[in-house]
């Protein structure tokens, strides 16, 4: 007996390696912004920490707890836009949430590594999953930004 | 009469044999397949499937008497009034009721314990049963229905809501309860089983403590009803709350049973058509009980099949089912815990048709999923109960429940299953 698709198409061995070895796992000295995304029906829990400077990510952790897809996600999300600018993390989340919600297709929207979560489309019940980091990266950085703008005014 | 009854056949009679066969047949959702596989439904304590007796019971009445209630002279009117009846006298004996109990027909249990909650807490045509300084108690055991309804009636009436802690295995002591109770109390309310874990706290007695120290007494019977002969003069309990789709009979009914003087006590939840005596422009006058408790039209061909599902779970026998989901149960758990990295919560409540467990290292939703994958249908994650959870520090549990017509090999099915998830994943 073996276990069909979700073994070949979920936990592609990638997401399972990043599940192991979550990268930039652990809390932050001092973020900038920071968010948290929770899934009341499942319990996962991630807390996403950013360091940014001007327009550019300089640092980004996170910690808490959740399933394989949402750490897996989360951990890949943190190395896609770790030293890049602002604008094309958001531009980057704006992408991956449109594969995963079926409006965009995974091998035109140039995704990279983060096209190995694209079969968790075909289960809707984990699309919260692999979408809660992403969430909370949007959060931290438009909610600090409204506190910057406090701060300059 | 045939080979083959509800029974079983002769040769499971004779051999004391659990008639599985004979139960699942009745049960035409569990022959499918999904994706190309024999679905495992395990997923009993979310909802238990129905068998054909209660669809065509449901169908009989929607197709020959369906009417409202109450209402009308006409002939379909009163034959629709009398099979709504006719359920309520049928599940007051499954219950035991006598002359100083009643039943309320209600949604099922969340809206049976809103119904207790609010009505004690409203005074609304009813002096209300609490007020400042008065104390309801709790168990941490709960599914979210039998707490949040405490917590905005204490909020409501100024009463202090307690909590009845479990231990860190997830059990309730007496003595704990001993504690906690006193002159002011004034409401007590467990669980007949945790939903979330499997664990039956020691209830009878602990529904005797309460009210002996004058406490009207709350019991939250949804995970029991359809296996445990709950026998409610038997016990000191005020009210009763429990769902027919956990007891093989139709989503979207359910009931509050209780002692008469108890029920009596309620304000209505529900103001509407059918619960009144009298109406003016001003004001209006509560109907006697049990319409009182029943505004607006009500679901009776879901009563009808519940009353229905309460027959098919006699023709079995009470005794004879909990016997064998206790059995599952021990199954699964001995075979859970040959995994390595497992534990199943509250390994040694074996009166309980539920197992839940957590794996080091590996989210329950990744489990289901994989199970899911092999048509195994179990439930992951909170289960409603997020302060237990919380208290027991397992995070997230998967959890399997088991009903009349589940079998050895599903059993066994869910054990491998588990093992390969667990090493696929960890």
């Amino acid at each position: 007996m073996n276990d069909g698709d979700a073994l070949t198409d979920l936990y592609q061995e990638l997401v399972l390696e990043h599940k192991r070895s979550p990268r930039n796992f652990g809390p932050m000295q001092a973020p900038s912004h920071e968010a948290r995304g929770t899934n009341p029906q499942c319990g996962d829990d991630i807390q996403v920490q950013l360091r940014i400077d001007g327009d550019r990510i300089d640092d980004i952790r996170f910690t808490g707890s959740g399933c394989a897809i949402c750490v897996a996600s989360t951990s890949m999300m943190t190395e896609a836009v770790k030293k890049g600018g602002v604008g094309s993390a958001l531009e980057l989340q704006e992408r991956f949430r449109a594969v995963m919600t079926g409006k965009r297709e995974a091998r035109e929207a140039g995704l990279g590594k983060l096209a190995s979560l694209a079969g968790v489309r075909r289960y809707p019940s984990r699309i919260k999953c692999v979408l809660l980091g992403w969430h909370a990266l949007g959060h931290a950085i438009g909610e600090a930004d409204k506190a910057g703008e406090g701060k300059s005014a | 009469m045939s080979e083959t009854s509800i029974h079983g056949s002769r040769a499971d009679v004779a051999a004391d044999r659990f008639p599985v066969e004979t139960i699942r047949a009745q049960f035409p959702i569990l022959a499918q397949q999904i994706r190309g596989r024999q679905l495992a439904y395990l997923d009993n304590a979310a909802t238990t499937q129905s068998p054909t007796a209660v669809m065509d019971a449901v169908r009989e009445f929607e197709s020959t008497i369906r009417a409202n209630i109450h209402r009308g002279v006409h002939t379909l009117s009163q034959q629709s009034t009398d099979a709504f009846e006719q359920a309520r006298a049928d599940m007051g004996r499954f219950l035991g009721l006598g002359d100083a109990h009643g039943l309320v027909f209600t949604s099922g249990t969340t809206e049976a314990l809103n119904t207790i909650a609010y009505g004690l807490s409203a005074g609304d045509g009813v002096p209300a049963s609490l007020g400042a300084g008065d104390e309801i108690i709790v168990s941490g055991l709960e599914h979210h229905a039998n707490l949040i309804p405490w917590q905005r009636a204490a909020r409501r009436s100024g009463a202090t809501l307690r909590i009845l802690l479990p231990d860190t295995a997830g059990r309730v002591h007496v003595e704990d309860l001993a504690k906690l109770l006193g002159p002011r109390t004034r409401v007590f309310a467990l669980t007949a089983c945790a939903n979330a874990t499997g664990y039956r706290p020691p209830y009878e007695t602990m529904l005797r403590m309460a009210a002996e120290a004058g406490a009207l007494t709350v019991l939250d019977g949804a995970q029991a009803v359809s296996h445990e002969t709950i026998d409610l003069p038997a016990l000191e309990c005020d009210f009763l709350a429990f769902s027919s789709h956990k007891m093989y009979g139709p989503m979207g009914i359910g009931g509050l049973a209780g002692r008469l003087s108890a029920l009596e006590r309620l304000s209505p939840l529900r103001l509407g058509g059918d619960m009144v005596d009298w109406v003016n422009l001003e004001d209006a006058g509560f109907a006697p009980l049990p319409s009182r408790l029943e505004g607006g039209t009500q679901n009776v061909g879901g009563a009808v099949g519940m009353a229905e599902a309460a027959r098919f779970i006699d023709r079995i026998g009470r005794p004879r089912i909990d016997a064998e989901v206790r059995r599952l149960r021990a199954r699964a758990t001995a075979g859970l815990e040959t995994i390595e990295g497992l534990t199943v919560l509250n390994p040694e409540s074996t009166e309980s048709a539920i197992v839940a467990f957590v794996a080091r290292g590996v989210h329950p939703h990744d489990i289901g999923t994989l199970l899911d994958e092999r048509a195994i249908a179990v439930r992951t994650g909170h289960h409603c109960a997020m302060p237990l959870m919380e208290r027991l520090g397992s995070g997230p549990t998967t959890r399997a429940s088991f009903a009349a017509y589940n079998t050895d090999d599903e059993v066994d099915r869910l054990v491998e299953a588990v093992d390969a998830a667990l090493r696929a994943l960890a």
